[in-house]
């Protein structure tokens, strides 16, 4: 199928609690499309982690996810600083997070790396004091 | 699952087609049809929140009759340990069970008893290092429910271990062989005490398929009134009940779980907050937990919508009866070794819950091609999700439509604007 179906997710930064809604929503999208439940795991997981990083790091963004039958794409936009070393914000444990954050169980440096093992493509672009964009496919298997 | 059998029930002369019960159904299985709500079976799960919220007492939980009981030669009494917590003083559980048999049961088995089984059972199940983690309760049925419904990765989490009325009906009937030879199985007529409407449709759906010792459903409050008129507490009743603190406190949320002897827990109470801890723990994001406790009613059993008293104030009751009580009646069934992880057979869920996602009709290039018909009808609606077309939101709405069940004029917001227009095209002419 050509046409995907669009859904655009408000990410709103200033509400820590709200963070998750999107991949909630989405969870339940597919769950009404019939996908299945594994897919709907990676998809939610992956979603989840970059929500989570938007409202920590960016105030927040927007997520526009494009769901064909055959995989899902997701494409996370921010206004935030920007990340500085990409190859080093991927590694398992690296965080930039600050204490506070920290001390409610964020922060634990596995966002990136877990968004990267939970799709089967990857990609971020970003720029310093401009935003970061992130892209994300799930593919179903 | 469009063949199971719900327990709420629609007084149609009663209902104004009001919007209260279509806007807190927590699963938007109401809809609003020809001036009356109407439920989608397949989506119902019995949580009984229109029955609690309808101002007008148009829903109506469906239980056996008291009258029932005469079909049988030997009546078994099974009362839920919330049922200890509507009656006002009662200090002593062995009134209340004595007011049963005086009422025309002749035997009584507590649920309760049975409950301090299961937890033992459970405190074995959750020494196995080979579960997945965290054990989610299994004993509201609302809850099994939902999971199915909506959390395929969760199933497996379930607590596997029976939910304390079966464990009940099965030893009830059992002493009841033993102590009466001459009976036969058919002769005896098992009743469950139920505070809701979700046990009623469980225990229903086990009676269809000839599962399960129970064979028969009456709500709490029919006992409740009943009952009390035969609670003289004049003369010291023979003490029957074989219940401890653990028994008596499944009746609350928490119960369960602190009967886990394991801090590491999280109990949750009320089907908004059941689906919100539901959610987390499905994203992963609840910090490490090795048992979650979940009542679809708020306070847990006490607040069935077929009780009679404040959830609350039951509860506070039951802190009363507990008072003066040993822990538990029935550690001896477990005088095990500290590694002891095993549970015998008869006390495990025969039916493994399934997920049973709603229908996707067509398959789902056609649920591709409904869902953008739905989104395009919703971008024209007024998204103020008034339920004034009788469908809770305006997406449920669109839904409707794309699904042949409703049409756009039924829009009221969308009307009113209409009229302006024609009225101001007459203005002008």
């Amino acid at each position: 199928m050509s046409e995907p179906l669009k859904f655009t997710y408000d990410i709103n930064g200033e509400n820590f609690s709200s963070a998750g809604e999107a991949s909630m929503q989405i969870k339940k999208e597919l769950r009404t499309l019939g996908f299945d439940p594994e897919t709907i795991r990676r998809v939610s997981i992956a979603m989840y982690e970059g929500e989570i990083n938007m409202v920590i790091h960016a105030g927040g963004g927007v997520a526009e996810v494009f769901v064909y039958p055959e995989k899902i794409e997701m494409l996370l936009t921010d206004h935030g600083p920007g990340i500085a070393d990409i190859a080093l914000a991927m590694q398992e444990g690296y965080s930039t997070a600050p204490d506070t954050i920290r001390s409610i169980g964020f922060g634990a440096g596995m966002g990136l790396p877990n968004m990267k093992k939970y799709t089967d493509e990857m990609s971020i672009e970003s720029e310093l004091g401009k935003g970061t964009k992130v892209f994300m496919r799930v593919d179903v298997k | 699952m469009g063949t199971y059998n719900h327990s709420v029930l629609l007084d149609v002369e009663k209902c104004k087609g009001c919007t209260t019960c279509l806007k807190r159904c927590p699963t938007e299985a109401i809809r609003i049809r020809d001036g009356h709500a109407q439920i989608n079976a397949n989506r119902c799960i019995d949580c009984g929140e229109c029955i609690r919220m309808c101002p007008h007492k148009a829903k109506k939980a469906v239980s056996d009759k008291l009258s029932v009981l005469k079909k049988y030669k030997y009546t078994i009494a099974l009362p839920a340990p919330s049922l200890y917590g509507q009656f006002d003083n009662l200090d002593d559980i062995d009134y209340l069970l004595q007011g049963l048999l005086d009422y025309g049961f002749d035997d009584v088995f507590e649920v309760a008893c049975a409950a301090e089984i299961v937890s033992g059972y459970s405190r074995r199940y959750m020494r196995r290092k080979d579960i997945l983690k965290p054990v989610i309760s299994s004993a509201c049925p609302v809850i099994n429910r939902l999971i199915a419904l909506r959390y395929p990765l969760l199933i497996d989490n379930l607590m596997p271990i029976l939910p304390p009325v079966d464990v009940a009906a099965s030893l009830a009937r059992k002493n009841a062989l033993e102590k009466h030879p001459e009976l036969k199985s058919e002769d005896i007529g098992v009743c469950f005490i139920s505070p809701c409407p979700a046990k009623v449709s469980y225990l229903k759906e086990e009676i269809a398929r000839g599962e399960g010792d129970v064979d028969c459903v009456v709500s709490a409050g029919d006992i409740y009134f009943a009952v009390l008129s035969k609670m003289e507490r004049k003369l010291t009743p023979v003490p029957v009940s074989r219940t401890g603190m653990i028994g008596v406190s499944w009746a609350a949320g928490g119960g369960e779980a602190t009967a886990l002897f394991n801090d590491r827990y999280l109990a949750a109470d009320g089907i908004e907050n059941v689906i919100r801890v539901l959610d987390n723990v499905d994203n992963g994001t609840l910090p490490n937990l090795e048992f979650i406790e979940l009542n679809a009613c708020d306070g847990g059993c006490v607040g069935g919508v077929m009780n009679v008293a404040n959830p609350f104030i039951a509860k506070a009751r039951l802190q009363s009866i507990r008072r003066y009580l040993p822990v538990s009646q029935n550690w001896s069934f477990f005088d095990d070794s500290p590694d002891d992880t095993s549970v015998p057979g008869d006390m495990l869920q025969g039916n493994e819950i399934q997920y049973q996602p709603e229908e996707v009709p067509g398959g789902m290039s056609e649920a591709f091609k409904r869902r953008a018909a739905i989104q395009q009808i919703a971008e024209r609606l007024p998204q103020l999700d008034c339920g004034s077309c009788g469908a809770p939101t305006c997406l449920a709405f669109a839904e409707d439509i794309v699904n042949g069940e409703a049409t756009e004029d039924e829009c009221i917001v969308k009307m009113r604007d209409r009229i302006r227009e024609l009225l101001k095209g007459e203005e002008k002419a």
